[in-house]
């Protein structure tokens, strides 16, 4: 009886939904362990690898989540994605520019690029989903209009370095066969996510501009009355996202060190689909950025899936991970209905 | 005498077509005065041709998917996946066609069919999430938008070296499947003008002719008021993704058939923004309720008046977006009450400066 009781009490909690991406998370990992052992699923090296595949996406999720938590979403940060990884191709290999001064000058292209749909969702009151899909196109034709063809970044020693360096873990080494120890690395680039993980953890939960936001989420009108700037809230909240997804375009460009026109199509599901399954209510008001993290890493484990597979096509992930998103949006459904009744 | 004019004029600018049409009229001006034969008609092969027929041609799978999505938008939602699912639905109907000179594997009428409820699954499922289970439309179709594609690519199988490999473009081998996107023998106008022409009608007729426009209205606009008064907001709303998906099916094979083969990358790539642009410049309200089918196809046509234009302006076709990106931006902050307010706070405030000096 107590156990029923207290598996209730999880259900009506909010944290229920992350509860069940962290197990998910884990049966996916030693179903992995099982499955695709003979395939180095079991390796230090082969996590790392997921984390270093997916640094962009888990700063993109936690932009993502704060978005969805105050009740709006951004579909265009695909294509901002692959906007900033083309203007730093063209700015390093055609123009010459130093490396630090291009990813500066993204980054503000980002707050700006935030800051103009921001403010035409907060202040002109526009339907988020028209401004972002606006904004997913108009990104993606200027990356069309800056080149057509790739642009790979060859020349810039300083960005190359960065994007290639690996830092070496201290634990989890494998011998190979010639008995030399192999100590797993990751790149810089899941530093930078991690940090902005915890970054945008700890603002959403510590400091008032994280309040506001989920105070603005559960209830806009009640978050009005209480004295919160909502416009302003929401405004801040879109140039966060524009930032992040500007710096998850840097971090990808780390990735792929090129720029190309279809480079990040159906990123901006991936966000989304990671928040989700993270556990982020897409009504708003609930959600946290860790649980996105997980909801990146099942995304991941996907993929690890598929490629250790061999035989399934690319086409898979996107369809695989369609249906994961589907499924936790009918499964928050179902635990909104739980409540509402149980509020009854 | 002055009040009468402001009348006059607000009557005129406040009219539901008044955008709509002059946006048309002016993407047309400036094409006649950079190209004075734009309305020049001429037959040459036998068929119709001229700037203006190839205009209200390529308009057409635009005009078919623009009556869904008026739907789906003023029930208060959005579709996002018709060209994801135009890409499926022609994926469908060319792998059932098969590819050989000399016959088809299955009957055309058949393929098309299995083309059109393959779409309509699609629609169905997008309701059913929006409708039934009341996710955000947006996410909902999102699901489509991205999955529809690779669900495409998968169904475009072709067999090389005796084993079946997904992801290839299927060619249409046979001539008579080119009528649909072509002519008809001895018709100089192309078909895909009568099929959208056809869908045009007879959807004006299903709105207007029976309750069903009526209905849909009132669930965009309080969709617990219409349940209240005993209308099915369920169904209505589902109906309405459904036939959205029907739509982009038609769209899809209309597309397919013009290029004689089943592209999944690129069929129907880009529509759903035309489509919802168009919505948007045919005068309807984002956010649902009142809607206007003649608003919506005048403004596709005006969309693909706007992208010949650019295309013969030199624009790729990956650079089209950031114009209808703008402009539609533009076009939905002109709807946004908070400017109409704004603008009227500033124009009392003229006036109000007016009379104290």
């Amino acid at each position: 009886m107590n156990v029923l009781k207290w598996f209730k009490a999880k259900i009506s909690g909010p944290d229920f939904l992350l509860f069940v991406t962290v197990v998910l998370f884990v049966v996916m990992y030693i179903i992995g362990l099982i499955v695709y052992s003979g395939q180095g699923f079991g390796k230090m090296q082969t996590f790392m690898n997921m984390l270093i595949d997916n640094a962009a996406l888990i700063i993109a999720a936690a932009g993502m989540t704060v978005v969805i938590i105050t009740g709006g979403i951004d579909i265009s940060v695909g294509s901002v994605v692959g906007l900033v990884c083309m203007m730093l191709a063209f700015m390093m290999e055609k123009m010459g520019m130093s490396a630090w001064t291009s990813i500066a000058l993204v980054l503000v292209f980002g707050v700006v690029f935030g800051f103009v749909q921001g403010w035409l969702i907060a202040y002109l009151k526009i339907q988020p989903f028209i401004v972002t899909l606006a904004g997913m196109f108009f990104c993606r034709g200027l990356t069309a209009m800056i080149s057509v063809e790739q642009i790979a970044i060859l020349s810039n020693q300083t960005f190359l370095n960065m994007a290639k360096k690996n830092i070496y873990m201290p634990f989890g080494a494998v011998v190979n066969k010639r008995g030399i120890k192999l100590y797993p690395f990751i790149h810089p680039n899941v530093v930078i996510a991690l940090a902005a993980l915890l970054v945008i953890w700890y603002v959403l939960k510590y400091t008032k501009f994280g309040r506001s936001v989920f105070a603005l989420g559960g209830n806009e009108q009640s978050a009005m009355l209480m004295g919160l700037n909502v416009r302003r809230t929401k405004l801040k909240a879109y140039m966060l996202n524009g930032f992040l997804a500007s710096l998850a375009g840097f971090v990808f460009c780390l990735n792929t060190t090129s720029g190309f026109v279809e480079q990040a199509r159906g990123f901006e599901m991936e966000a989304i689909a990671s928040t989700v399954i993270g556990g982020t209510l897409l009504t708003g008001g609930v959600g946290t950025a860790i649980g996105s993290f997980f909801g990146v890493m099942i995304k991941a484990i996907i993929e690890t899936y598929i490629r250790s597979n061999g035989t399934l096509s690319s086409w898979w992930n996107k369809i695989v991970l369609s249906a994961l998103l589907c499924f936790f949006i009918v499964l928050q459904r179902v635990f909104a209905i739980i409540r509402s009744k149980r509020l009854k | 005498m002055k009040h009468n004019e402001n009348t006059l004029v607000k009557r005129i600018t406040g009219a539901r077509l008044f955008l709509p049409l002059v946006a048309l009229a002016l993407v047309l001006i400036v094409n006649i005065i950079k190209t004075p034969t734009f309305f020049n008609i001429s037959i040459q092969n036998g068929v119709l041709y001229g700037y203006i027929i190839d205009i209200i041609n390529r308009s057409s799978e635009l005009v078919i998917l623009a009556v869904g999505m008026t739907l789906v938008i003023a029930t208060g939602g959005i579709d996002i996946s018709v060209g994801a699912v135009s890409a499926l639905a022609a994926a469908v109907c060319i792998r059932l066609l098969g590819s050989s000179y000399d016959a088809y594997a299955n009957p055309m009428f058949l393929c098309i069919l299995a083309g059109l409820v393959a779409g309509i699954l699609c629609g169905s499922f997008n309701g059913f999430l929006v409708a039934k289970m009341r996710i955000q439309a947006m996410v909902a179709t999102l699901i489509l938008f991205t999955a529809g594609r690779g669900i495409a690519q998968l169904i475009s199988a072709r067999e090389i070296g005796g084993k079946m490999v997904s992801g290839q473009i299927i060619y249409v081998r046979m001539e008579s499947f080119k009528a649909i996107g072509g002519f008809l023998p001895k018709v100089v106008v192309p078909t895909p003008v009568f099929i959208a022409a056809a869908v045009v009608v007879l959807a004006y007729l299903i709105l207007n002719r029976t309750a069903l426009g009526m209905y849909i209205q009132t669930v965009g606009i309080n969709s617990r008021a219409g349940r209240l008064v005993g209308i099915n907001s369920t169904f209505i709303i589902f109906l309405c993704y459904a036939i959205s998906g029907m739509m982009a099916a038609l769209a899809g094979i209309i597309s397919s058939s013009r290029i004689y083969s089943s592209d999944a990358n690129n069929i129907g790539l880009n529509m759903e923004l035309d489509a919802i642009l168009a919505v948007a410049l045919g005068g309807n309200n984002m956010a649902g309720g009142k809607f206007s089918l003649a608003g919506s196809v005048i403004g596709a046509l005006t969309i693909q008046a706007l992208t010949t234009s650019l295309y013969a302006m030199g624009v790729t076709a990956d650079q089209l977006p950031v114009y209808k990106a703008v402009v539609v931006v533009i076009i939905v902050s002109i709807q946004s009450e908070e400017l109409k307010g704004w603008i009227r706070m500033v124009r009392q405030q003229i006036s109000a400066g007016k009379e104290a000096a």
